[in-house]
């Protein structure tokens, strides 16, 4: 048995060596379990039933603008978190609540590309309150509330094109920085694209993240056209400074595959955020006028708003000297990435050769020594030699990212041959490598982005899976891997598919995010204006075309179960509350023919679903959410006659009506709600002008 | 007559321990169930019923509207509103009867305490009797033939899917123990009226008296 996994493992290593030396990517051994066998593997990840897995892990799922929740080490999935794009399971931007949550000046949007997450630092220490992520299309950034697992506040960037460089998180949350992948006329302009080098910019924004539901964009800083890629915050003694990659110093416009590959050194940007704050207070920024969105789900409504913003405050590098200088790095750099210590910036370069790391301490004396090679509209380019400390030679092709296990090695995933390096920091030698399946771009260790990693396993974040799972149609599953390095050699543990691409990812102890869950949300708290708190406050209404239906669910049935007097061509909305108080008992709520999707419905919680019915009939509409024994009894029907018909509007709430009877029946009293039983027309339009729109 | 020092120290326990029992739950009712392994459950005080969990009572009701089980509105109990004066009047009378040192109206407290938690003990089980018995079954969506919801006065009882489980809680543990103080007290008065062993008694008396003041220096 050992002999075979040696031979197994044998050959991977062979293979990768061969790769190495013919410099071009092949597929490693197929279907190789890695260093150990796999019963040695399987117990290493198995979490037994009813057992807890010791990490959440939070992957970017990429072009699907969702973040999938996994277990580590299991690498199950617990739950999918839509933040960009619509979620027909759960009603996410199809209900009048959230909708807004999607709303840009372009209009609502029902998807993005999200690629980057970050969790929540206080002190460079993962404090499990919030994750951020990016939307790459339409330049946004989100929060999502860790006490929920929900989109909880999306902001929109101004004079951004292509937010991928976001939203890397600063050490105490100050800020979540996002950078232009694509320069821009700024502001946009109809300029010939041929005036790219005079006409277009980059912009790096610091956003405010330490307030939930008042994010902003504090500031921006305007930098050359070049186009901006991947960032860090620094730490401990660089933890005022956030560094950026950019490429295409060439400013090319057109078949940049090859024209922005031309220079031998692109840069890294280092900026001083406090002196960006310094020369925003000493006024030195600009107000321009730009256009964008804030969108925040309301704690107690659970309604999104939406502040359409005017106006943003923009600097120039040389309106605040002293605040960005650029780290001349080969070639097209890709990631940057602070080690542990704050001391240590290493790039990764898709095209380098050598993984170069610069020197925090070093990148401070020469600026003191103005060790400047040039200066680009007024930024100082430092001198390579002053500010690197060391070079990690032959790691391989395509070196991209870089995490840090704590205890004083790095970990570099390498694109073209497929596989991660280990190397030591300092000496900057290579001390172990492993294979990946295949095409690796992003690695995540637990904490790996912080001052305090818990080192014990890395995540590799694939492109493609071939070979590694049944096959599914041209497109096949996406997948991460999960090795061990807890010992002095990686070992692969476990491959798990994923959803969308996993493009990045943090994971986090369970036990900083585990304890703080709710459970459910408060009914007593409930603040939408349609709120139904109990079944006697059950109702409809009609103004105008538009008939509000405030409708109860609770095991099993819903308050009312039987609506008559809708007309074809009403907007009908259905303001369902759960009653339920306690955890993990949603209902859902769908209607036959309706255009948006099934809401589904946390406890305490209103959710409004919009259907406007074509034709004359009898529509049934039913409990989605598997909620109890009685579950497919939570049904009811909407009659729908045609327009102009004498049926009145009326609504069944013969069961509330009933639980009333059958309580003074035993001579108990329950209180009374405002509207008594009979279902109250509601306030005139005023009443209904912050209610969720019929659109 | 005078009851010993003895007797007397245990009726101030008992009273004591009895008023201390109205800021504790007297009785613990929990459920538990596969699909609610954190558990569900009542706590029933002197004066009210609540749930254990902020919504526990909620969710009970909610889950008893299956059997036709009546609402528990711990304001239509009338002893939730009865118990509370009676123990702080016993309490107080227990405390009276201590300083007086009255043997007859000690023994007459404790044999009341006694009918009185032995009433109230037949008043739970009737009131749990009425809940599981009495059932709505024209309006309860769940009928099992021949099946009550009567839980257990201590005990575990199995009910559908619910394993019940009955103890008194902390402040039941402190009227029982106040009870047994009690009954200890009456049992020293007793044996301290019968002539024979006057003089043991007295002897008992004083040093009894002794140990009390060797305890409160």
């Amino acid at each position: 048995m050992s002999l075979s996994h040696r031979t197994g493992w044998f050959v991977a290593t062979a293979t990768v060596a061969a790769t190495l030396a013919y410099g071009f990517a092949c597929a490693p051994a197929s279907r190789s379990t890695g260093a150990i066998g796999a019963g040695d593997a399987a117990s290493k990840v198995y979490v037994a039933p009813g057992s807890h897995d010791e990490f959440y892990a939070f992957l970017s799922g990429g072009f699907n603008g969702q973040v999938g929740v996994y277990g580590l080490p299991s690498g199950r999935l617990l739950k999918i978190i839509p933040v960009f794009s619509q979620f027909a399971e759960n009603g996410y931007g199809y209900s009048e609540e959230t909708k807004p949550m999607l709303e840009t000046t372009f209009g609502n949007i029902p998807w993005d590309d999200l690629h980057h997450t970050a969790l929540s630092q206080t002190n460079g220490e993962d404090d499990g309150r919030w994750l951020f992520v990016n939307a790459n299309n339409t330049p946004r950034v989100a929060r999502v509330d860790l006490t929920t697992f929900e989109t909880s506040e999306i902001l929109q960037i101004p004079n951004s094109g292509g937010n991928h460089g976001s939203p890397f998180i600063t050490s105490n949350s100050e800020y979540v920085l996002a950078s232009t992948r694509f320069s821009l006329p700024i502001p946009q302009a109809d300029v010939p694209i041929a005036d790219y080098a005079k006409k277009f910019k980059g912009t790096i924004s610091f956003v405010k993240a330490n307030e939930p539901g008042k994010m902003d964009v504090a500031f921006q800083l305007l930098v050359p056209g070049y186009n901006y890629d991947l960032a860090r915050a620094g730490k401990g003694p660089s933890k005022d400074w956030v560094f950026f990659t950019s490429y295409n110093s060439e400013q090319a416009y057109e078949k940049l595959e090859v024209n922005a590959s031309k220079a031998d050194k692109d840069f890294i940007a280092a900026i001083n955020f406090r002196t960006l704050e310094a020369c925003v207070k000493n006024g030195k920024a600009e107000t321009w006028p730009a256009d964008y969105m804030h969108n925040v789900m309301d704690d107690f409504s659970r309604m999104a708003q939406v502040e359409r913003k005017q106006s943003v405050k923009v600097l120039t590098p040389t309106s605040c000297p002293d605040a960005i200088y650029f780290l001349p790095t080969p070639k097209s750099p890709h990631g940057a990435d602070v080690d542990p210590t704050g001391e240590y910036i290493v790039a990764g370069g898709k095209l380098a050769t050598v993984i170069p790391v610069h020197s925090f301490t070093k990148l401070q004396q020469a600026i003191k020594d103005k060790a400047f090679e040039t200066t680009i509209d007024g930024i100082p380019v430092l001198k390579y030699e002053a500010i690197l400390a060391g070079e990690v030679k032959d790691p391989g092709l395509g070196p991209l990212h870089t995490e840090f296990d704590g205890k004083g090695y790095a970990y570099t995933s390498l694109f073209i041959s497929s596989e991660i390096v280990k190397w030591k920091l300092g000496t900057w030698e290579i001390v172990d490598r492993v294979p990946t399946y295949y095409s690796i771009g992003h690695l995540m260790i637990p904490g790996g982005a912080t001052t305090k990693p818990a080192g014990k396993y890395v995540v590799a974040l694939n492109k493609i899976t071939k070979d590694r799972y049944l096959p599914t149609g041209p497109e096949l599953t996406q997948s991460a891997q999960l090795y061990d390095i807890s010992g002095d050699k990686m070992k692969l543990l476990l491959d798990f598919p994923t959803t969308g691409e996993p493009h990045y990812g943090n994971a986090i102890e369970a036990a900083k995010i585990e304890k703080q869950q709710k459970k459910f949300f408060t009914l007593a708290e409930n603040r939408h204006p349609q709120v139904t708190k109990a079944e006697r406050e059950a109702g409809v209404s009609r103004n105008g075309k538009v008939v509000h239906v405030r409708m109860a669910a609770i095991r099993s049935h819903f308050a009312p179960d039987n609506i008559e007097g809708v007309q074809v061509g009403d907007t009908v909305l259905f303001h369902v509350t759960n009653l339920e108080q306690d955890w993990d008992i949603p209902h859902g709520f769908a209607i036959q023919g309706a255009t948006t999707s099934e809401l589904l419905i946390m406890p305490g919680e209103t959710r409004t679903l919009r259907w406007v019915p074509k034709a004359i009939g009898v529509y049934p509409m039913y409990c989605t959410d598997f909620c109890s024994a009685l579950h497919q009894e939570m049904s009811g029907y909407v009659r729908v006659s045609p327009v102009g018909s004498s049926v009145p509007l009326s609504a069944n709430t013969i069961k509330a009506q009933g639980q009333v009877a059958r309580a003074a029946a035993r001579g108990v009293t329950l209180p009374t709600p405002p509207g008594g039983v009979a279902p109250a027309p509601a306030p005139a339009s005023a009443g209904h002008a912050h209610a969720p729109s019929p659109r | 007559m005078t009851a010993s020092l003895r007797a007397r120290w245990l009726l101030v326990a008992s009273a004591v321990m009895l008023g201390l029992a109205l800021l504790f739950p007297l009785w613990r009712i929990s459920l538990i169930a596969p699909q609610y392994p954190e558990g569900l459950g009542m706590h029933i005080w002197a004066h009210t019923v609540a749930g254990i969990g902020p919504n526990d009572l909620q969710n009970i009701n909610g889950l008893n509207h299956y059997i036709g089980m009546k609402v528990i509105v711990p304001d239509s109990i009338p002893e939730l509103r009865i118990m509370p004066p009676g123990i702080v009047a016993m309490c107080v009378l227990g405390l009276l009867i201590a300083w007086r040192g009255s043997r007859r109206l000690l023994q007459l407290w404790v044999v009341a305490l006694v009918l009185a938690a032995l009433v109230g003990l037949a008043d739970f089980y009737w009131w749990e009797y009425d809940y599981g018995h009495n059932l709505d079954l024209e309006h309860a969506p769940i009928k099992v033939p021949g099946m009550t919801y009567q839980p257990p006065l201590i005990g575990s009882k199995k009910l559908l899917n619910f394993t019940a489980t009955s103890w008194p809680a902390t402040g039941g543990v402190l009227a029982i123990v106040a009870v047994m103080a009690a009954v200890g007290a009456a049992l020293i008065t007793v044996r301290e009226s019968r002539p024979v062993n006057t003089q043991a008694s007295n002897d008992g008396n004083a040093r009894a008296d002794a140990s009390l003041r060797k305890a409160t220096v």
